[in-house]
């Protein structure tokens, strides 16, 4: 159940219950995001540690490789950023003011 | 048929316990309430009930138990007193915001410290605001009634709120009495067949309990809680009603004893109405028209039905078994003096502290503050708004 926007409290399920199963697909924390990661494609191992440890699912992989990175999703904890180990010491993704994006 | 037996306070809950056959309770020993668990546990070991018995290491682990059998859809209790259920304070109010209908006997005992066992509303009264309904008992026969009627009141799709159950720690607890009790079937058919709310285990319809709920909604969910004590009032008179035809035995919001025609009159909780009623027997006698008003329903507070029946009385004494070191007063008398607030030339009203660690409280006590209720009434004047009964000054 979405809960429409002119909705008041008698509304609502109680205790803020959540009785549609898998909701959280429809909440973005792309909003939440100060720094963006962006890929560096030609420091990129195909690892995919950056997609083992996302906690939001915001790494996208596609036939077993990098593809991209899904902005709607990523909240920019730059944990990704960190745990690249790139190629030769140089990372493939680097975390950059989302304003200068 | 109801059958007559003699049994302490302790035993009385744990009987109904027994009969209302609960899906789980989780629980914790702690004096006075002790008994209950023990004997319940009796039951359990003996196939009594069908109740899955969780022994948990404290209090904080009982209620939380207790939250995560009802989340999952099951008829959950617990039971407990004084600093068990402060050690439980975290999850009593979340089991209230969850809206689950947990009924809980509280035995009433003083919170430490200094350390104590014995008899005052302290801990219950801390718990006023934490959004569970709260009944109170004079004697093991009310305690029995009132948790044969919690799960009713609980469960209904209006309230879905946690019930205390309250009874005066070792006065009531360990006191033997003669009381009635009804047939195991008829309080079965009574209480009836628990249907849940959202339970967990439905794997057909997944659903996610107590998520984080933050400035966008968290409000609005707090306001239907609001409106579920609200709701509280009549169910619990209309819960109260049915019990009367099965029992014979009438509960409301209040007791009123001589109230109707009352000069001066008393509100009070737990055991004390029982000396309180043996005080006002002895001044009708001599002609005082003393009345008293004996509370039930603590949380939801009816303030209107008590505004209603104190509203002809010269001058009302409440009488709190707890302070609430507010340097004002307890908290009964807070509530009863705003309920009367709205009633024009309403009566004088003053405030009694007793029976804090279990002072005794006796008949004479009680006529003490009936004589300062008649110089009241008499010259209009308050002189001691609060006053320390059976305090060594
Ligand atoms: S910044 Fe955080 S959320 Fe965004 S892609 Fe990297 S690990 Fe995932
Ligand atoms: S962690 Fe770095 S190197 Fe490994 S797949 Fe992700 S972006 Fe490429």
């Amino acid at each position: 159940m979405s809960v429409p926007k002119d909705a008041g409290w008698k509304d609502v399920p109680k205790a803020g219950r959540i009785l549609e199963p898998g909701s959280a697909a429809k909440y973005e924390t792309g909003g939440w995001r100060t720094y963006r990661p962006v890929h560096i494609p030609e420091n990129c191992i195909n690892c995919l540690f950056c997609w083992i440890y996302c906690p939001d699912q915001a790494i996208l992989v596609e036939d077993g490789k990098f593809k991209g990175i899904d902005y709607a999703y990523c909240k920019g904890c730059g944990i990704c950023a960190t745990e690249c180990p790139g190629k030769r010491g140089n990372k493939a993704l680097k975390m950059i003011l989302d304003e200068e994006a | 048929m109801s059958i007559r037996v003699g049994k302490t306070g302790n035993e009385a809950v744990a009987e109904a316990m027994r009969q209302i056959n609960p899906d789980v309770v989780a629980a914790y020993p702690i004096t006075p309430q002790t008994e209950i668990v023990q004997i319940f546990s009796s039951f359990v070991a003996n196939g009594k009930v069908d109740t899955e018995f969780v022994t948990v290491e404290s209090e904080h682990s009982a209620m939380s138990a207790t939250v995560g059998a009802a989340s999952a859809g099951a008829r959950s209790m617990t039971a407990t007193s004084a600093n068990g259920l402060a050690f439980m304070w975290e999850i009593v109010y979340i089991a209230a915001g969850m809206r689950l209908p947990i009924v809980m006997p509280v035995v009433n005992r003083a919170l430490s410290g200094p350390l104590n066992i014995h008899c005052d509303h302290s801990d219950t009264m801390g718990a006023r605001d934490s959004g569970w309904i709260q009944l109170f008992s004079e004697n093991a026969q009310e305690a029995y009634d009132n948790a044969v009627q919690a799960p009713r009141i609980a469960e209904n799709p209006d309230v879905k709120l946690p019930v205390m159950v309250t009874m005066d720690g070792f006065i009531i607890s360990h006191a033997m009495e003669v009381m009635e009790i009804l047939e195991d079937e008829k309080v079965r058919e009574f209480i009836g067949k628990y249907v849940p709310e959202n339970p967990l285990l439905d794997v057909d319809n997944p659903v996610t309990l107590g998520p984080v709920d933050l400035q966008d909604w968290n409000f609005e969910h707090k306001r239907q809680q609001a409106e579920a004590m609200r709701n509280a009032k009549p169910v619990i008179l209309d819960v109260a009603s049915e019990y009367a035809k099965l029992t014979g035995r009438k509960y409301g919001l209040f007791e009123e004893y001589k109230l109707d025609d009352a000069d001066i009159a008393i509100v009070v909780l737990g055991s004390t109405a029982g000396t309180a009623k043996v005080a006002v027997n002895a001044l009708r006698a001599k002609g005082v028209r003393a009345g008293m008003l004996k509370m039930r329903v603590f949380r939801p507070f009816p303030a209107e039905e008590i505004a209603d029946a104190l509203k002809h009385v010269k001058a009302v004494a409440v009488m709190d078994r707890s302070d609430s070191f507010n340097a004002v007063g307890g908290p009964v008398f807070v509530d009863v003096r705003s309920a009367l607030y709205d009633v024009d030339n309403g009566p004088k009203i003053v405030n009694y502290i007793y029976g804090i660690g279990g002072r005794d409280v006796t008949p004479d006590h009680v006529k003490t503050v009936y004589a300062d209720l008649a110089k009241i009434a008499e010259t209009g004047q308050v002189e001691n708004p609060l006053t320390y009964l059976g305090i060594r000054e």
